[in-house]
Order: C-alpha cells, then sequence, then structure tokens
C-alpha cells in the first residue's frame, strides 16, 4: 500500500461514494472497497490499467481528466480523490474546482516541486530534476503543471478552497503521524517544521470554504 | 455437440459443432400486436453448463448474424462461426469456464421461424404452407429477448453469468438487462447504442428503398414467383458495409487502386474498392434473405428500451434511459471502438452516464480501433482483455458487500 494511499484512506468515510480519478490499476479503489465498503467508480485513461482494474471486479469508466467532469452532477459523491495526477491535466484549477462541484470533499496528493533533493538539483547541477517522485526527464514527463506545497495552498486560497487537512510525508514513507518507532517520530517533527522544503509528496484534504 | 478432429485449423477452437433447434408451441403475442401460433430456435452451444447452472453465457447476434457464433459446421468447413475470436478455450469467452449459448433469432432466415419459413397450419393469417414471406410481423429487440428468456427456461437457465451482445446484439443484451433484471449478473455492450440517430434510421431507410425498390422484389413475394431482388439487396449491403468501415481501413485496404491500372471510361467495376463493394454485397445477397434485412433494419429503428418504462414525454433522452436502467440489477461492461462513427463512442457513453447517474455497476472502455463499427468482430487484445477479464471478474454485489461490512462493525 502506498503511503499516499493509506493515508488518503484515513479521510474516507466507510459506505461512502467515492470518485477515484486517474485510479491506475484500481489498488486504492479496490482498498478502500474492501475495507471500507465504499462505492464508486475509477477514472482512468490507460487502457492496460483499465483492464487490470475490470478484472479486479471494479467499476472503471475510461475517461481523459481534461475533459473534465461534466459528466457527474452535483453532490453525486461524498469524496473525489486523486493520487498523483493533478500534475499531470492541462488545467488543474478547474479540475479543482470541477472536483469540489461533484463531491463535498476532495482528497488530493502531489509530488513536492519544492523538494530539497529538486532544490539541490535545479540549483548546483542545472539540471531538471529526475527523483523517485518526479521519475521522468524533462522532455518526457507527463507532469506539465508541477507545483509546490505553497503554489498549491495559493491556488486554494484564491479560490475560495478550504485546506481541512494536510500531510506532508517523504520518500521514505515517514511523514508526521505516521510510523511508530523512534526515528519516525523524529524524521516527523523535522519535516513538520519544513514542509515545503522536505517532504516530498503532499496529501490535501480539502473542501469549499463556507459549503 | 462438440467433436474432437486432429486437423490443426480446430486446435484453438470449440470444434465441429452442430445447431439443434427447440420448439414452441405456444403463441407468442409480439409488440405489434400479431401472433405467432408456434416457432422454432436454432441455437449452438459451447463448453459444459454446470451443475448448479451458474456458468451459463448468452450470445446475442448483430443484424447479419446467426446462432453460428464459434466452431465449424464440418471438418472442410472454410469458415468457423462469426465470432471465433472470441469464443473457445482460454479465449475471451472461455469455454474451459463457460457454457455458451448463441442462437438465431426470429425473423431470421438462418434456421428459427422467419420470411422464409412456411406458415403452420395453426396459423389464423395467412395460407398455410406457404412462406410468411412479407406477412411475417415485424419483430422487435423486446420481442427477440422474450423469445430468448423462453429459451432459458427450456434449458433450465434461471440466471445467466454473462449476457454478451455487439451492435444490434448489443441492444439486446441491454433490453434483458431492463426487461429481465434478475435474470443476469453482467451485461457486455458493445460497440452499441440505446437507440438509433436520425442518421442511423436514414442509413437503414436507404438499404430498404434499394430492395423494395427492385422489380423483382415483387412485393415480397419472390419466393413465390420465383425471382430475387438481388440487385436490391447488394445495393443495401453496399451500403450498409461503407457505414461499417472508416475512410482511414478503405484508404489503407484500397486507396484509388484501379484493377486494370488505367482509366476505362465506363461504369464497370474500375477501383478496388468498388470490386470489393460488389463482392461483399453479391455473397451477402446469396445468404440473406430480403425480407430479413428489411425488418431486421426496422427492428433497430424501433430500438428504444425507455418504451414501457417512461411515460413522460418531456424527459430528456438522457434522463429517460436513467429512469429505466433504475431498476436493473446487473454488473456492465461497455465497449466502443474510437473509429465507429456508425455507433459512436458518445453513444455508448450515454448509456455510461445513465448508469453511473443511478449508481450503477458499470465500466465502460473505448478501444483505439482502425476497423470502425466492424471492430468488435476483430481480435484486438486490449478489447478481449477487458471483456475476459470482466466476466471472469469476483462480481462485486454492493448491497451484499455493505451487509458484510455492516455485520463485521458490528461484531468490532
Amino acid at each position: 500500500m502506498r503511503i499516499d494511499h493509506e493515508l488518503a484512506k484515513r479521510w474516507i468515510k466507510p459506505h461512502s461514494r467515492v470518485l477515484d480519478l486517474g485510479c491506475g490499476d484500481g489498488s486504492l479503489l479496490e482498498h478502500m472497497q474492501q475495507t471500507l465498503g465504499v462505492t464508486g467508480y475509477g477514472l482512468e485513461l490507460d487502457e492496460d490499467k483499465i483492464n487490470e482494474a475490470i478484472a479486479k471486479g471494479l467499476n472503471i469508466v475510461e475517461q481523459d481528466l481534461n475533459d473534465g467532469l461534466a459528466r457527474f452532477a452535483d453532490d453525486s459523491f461524498d469524496t473525489v480523490v486523486m493520487a498523483r495526477a493533478l500534475q499531470a491535466v492541462k488545467s488543474p484549477d478547474t479540475l479543482l474546482l470541477d472536483m469540489l462541484r461533484v463531491a463535498r470533499e476532495a482528497v488530493i496528493t502531489f509530488p513536492n516541486f519544492a523538494h530539497w533533493q529538486n532544490r539541490l538539483h535545479l540549483g548546483l547541477k542545472g539540471l531538471m530534476p529526475v527523483s523517485e517522485a518526479l521519475p521522468y526527464q524533462w522532455y518526457n514527463t507527463p507532469n506539465i503543471h508541477l507545483c509546490t506545497f505553497k503554489d498549491f495552498e495559493k491556488l486554494c486560497a484564491d479560490n475560495g478552497i478550504e485546506i481541512i487537512n494536510r500531510y506532508a510525508v517523504t520518500d521514505s514513507g515517514f511523514g508526521p503521524g505516521f510510523g511508530s518507532s523512534k526515528r519516525s517520530q523524529l524524521i516527523s517533527k523535522v519535516v513538520k517544521k519544513a514542509p515545503n522544503l522536505l517532504a516530498d509528496v503532499a496529501i490535501y484534504r480539502v473542501t469549499k470554504a463556507n459549503a | 455437440m462438440q467433436a474432437t478432429t486432429t486437423d490443426p485449423k480446430f486446435a484453438n477452437s470449440v470444434g465441429i459443432v452442430t445447431p439443434q433447434t427447440m420448439h414452441f408451441d405456444t403463441p407468442l403475442t409480439l409488440e405489434c400486436n400479431r401472433v405467432l401460433p408456434e416457432f422454432d430456435l436454432v441455437y449452438e452451444t459451447y463448453g459444459t453448463l454446470n451443475a448448479d447452472k451458474s456458468n451459463a453465457v448468452l450470445i446475442c447476434h448483430a443484424l447479419s448474424g446467426s446462432h453460428h457464433a464459434a466452431g465449424w459446421h464440418s471438418e472442410d468447413d472454410k469458415k468457423p462461426g462469426w465470432w471465433d475470436n472470441m469464443i473457445g478455450p482460454n479465449k475471451a469467452i472461455d469455454t474451459n469456464r463457460y457454457f455458451v449459448v448463441c442462437l438465431n433469432n426470429i425473423g431470421s432466415c438462418h434456421g428459427s421461424t422467419g420470411p422464409t419459413t412456411p406458415i403452420p397450419d395453426s396459423s389464423s393469417e395467412g395460407e398455410p404452407g406457404k412462406p410468411y414471406g412479407p406477412d411475417f410481423p415485424l419483430i422487435t429487440i423486446k420481442d427477440w429477448v422474450k423469445t430468448q428468456a423462453m429459451l432459458s427456461d427450456r434449458l433450465g437457465i434461471d440466471v445467466w453469468h454473462a449476457i454478451v451482445g455487439g451492435s444490434m446484439g448489443g441492444m439486446q443484451a441491454l433490453q434483458w438487462s431492463v426487461d429481465y433484471p434478475d435474470r443476469l449478473k453482467r451485461c457486455v455492450i458493445i460497440a452499441s447504442t440505446p437507440k438509433l440517430s436520425a442518421q442511423n434510421i436514414a442509413f437503414n431507410e436507404v438499404a430498404r428503398q434499394s430492395i423494395l425498390s427492385d422489380p423483382d422484389f415483387n412485393k415480397g413475394r419472390y419466393l413465390e414467383a420465383g425471382t430475387y431482388p438481388r440487385r436490391g439487396l447488394i445495393l443495401a449491403r453496399m451500403v450498409g458495409h461503407i457505414t461499417y468501415l472508416t475512410e482511414e481501413a478503405m484508404k489503407s485496404k484500397f486507396g484509388r487502386d484501379l484493377k486494370s491500372g488505367r482509366f476505362m471510361y465506363g461504369y464497370d467495376v474500375e477501383f478496388q474498392v468498388e470490386s470489393y463493394l460488389r463482392y461483399q454485397g453479391e455473397r451477402f445477397s446469396k445468404n440473406f434473405d430480403a425480407n430479413t434485412y428489411l425488418l431486421m433494419t426496422k427492428a433497430l429503428d424501433y430500438f428504444d428500451p425507455t418504451r414501457g418504462y417512461v411515460d413522460d414525454d418531456s424527459l430528456s433522452d438522457l434522463d429517460a434511459l436513467k429512469q429505466t436502467l433504475k431498476h436493473t440489477q446487473c454488473q456492465y461492461l461497455i465497449v466502443s471502438f474510437t473509429t465507429d462513427w456508425r455507433f459512436a463512442p458518445a453513444r455508448s457513453e450515454e448509456i455510461v452516464d445513465a448508469l453511473m447517474a443511478n449508481d450503477k455497476p458499470v465500466s465502460y472502455v473505448n478501444v483505439d480501433a482502425p476497423h470502425g463499427h466492424d471492430s468488435f468482430l476483430f481480435d484486438i487484445p486490449r478489447y478481449m482483455g477487458a471483456v475476459k477479464g470482466f466476466l471472469n471478474a469476483p462480481f462485486l454485489d454492493n448491497k451484499q458487500q455493505l451487509k458484510a461490512n455492516n455485520t463485521k462493525e458490528r461484531l468490532a
């Protein structure tokens, strides 16, 4: 289980209706269905992954997220989940608002471009960063809208989106509230101090302000 | 009904199959309010029905299809059944796991009761012994589904593991899920539509007019007159065939290639594509009955699963479909093909959207394939993979799932 999956799951209510954007092979959706009894759909574009997910008995609909969520009615889900796909869509701002139209809450994870390793990579080498969270070359990356935690939080503020929770985690999977060993607790403390610098993946739970 | 044989062409196939006939002598009232006093259904089966009869898969055929979906009729048969790349051992519809049934719809010319069948003595209409011809009643998709349910009863199959169909077959599968929601667990609708568009109906009308205006049609009594509307049927098939392909597929197959390499300045066949269309039309006209073609295209035009389920005319098409699909109970797989312009992906998505609006279990794949509408007959790995995975997947009954989870919670 990927760490952002594990964390996203903490914010999904049992038996709720979930839409999983860019669901891949459906591992998160399957996990949520089995452990939380949620119902819902996964949207995915990669047909091999769609086939894998269908073979698990999941409900998967082929769709390009760039086409938006117009096919879904307002408030037709409890939560929209999007793991590591926001940075790959053409209009992340529009999609984000669309997500909060079809559901009350959204859980979003994305790689943090301001992670210290990326800063070092670009600052010292003068080359676009390649890391575990961003494993592509600049010319073949699907990630066309990379951002930092600060950028994302500014986008939310500008669009009346309220951040309910945030977890910042590192490559190794240790982050605030995760793991119980002394070492992981120490790392948690440090990461918490400067997440934009130290964490490479963020998990946000957001809702419409005043909603 | 399956035989093993040593010929390598049977190696990856259900082998030699023999059609069977089921006779029904109870009168069947059709949607058009006319009655067939008795009728036959011809069908084939592949694989073995398990003890609790839970592994049966029904195949619904398309416009020019028949009961012969897979395998070969004899050792020297030239071609296997029309969906042989889909149905067989280890194939998408795996006959090692499933008991597959494919039947010929009534109104057809491939053995089931249709326009070429003699009118039975028990009929109050027409002259017994003479072929029905143009007097065969117009059939709807709903009528077909009703007769298929009757066959299911006779075979002792209460609930189908899945009902699968492409094009017109997909419409039957959809209608099944609406009319008999508790008799199927899975529904696979391929390259289909919730109802025909005006353009679809227009193409069908051109096809019908070409048959109806052929002087040899003799008002549909060609069998008795000893004639046959060959030219009309060829033309009808040519029009249809063009709509099943794509410009790109025709271009790569024929381009503007000339048969003799130069212009002949006449109306004989000059371009390869003309030759191909004429050949296809000719072949079709030899194997298909003109009255059957007429009534089947009408069945397509009439298709509208919302009839009888929605009485509010002011509803949009999507809302009417939503209301109709509200009480369905099966899990759906909808498949479309990117280059299909006869029943474009957007038509499949209408079904998907109506199902999702009802919280119904549905998966949808839009398969990238160059062959247009005909793609559903091709062996395209991602398409076959989706169907196979869907049929073999655990069936998620959300209500049961929730109940199980609730019990767990209470216990904890």
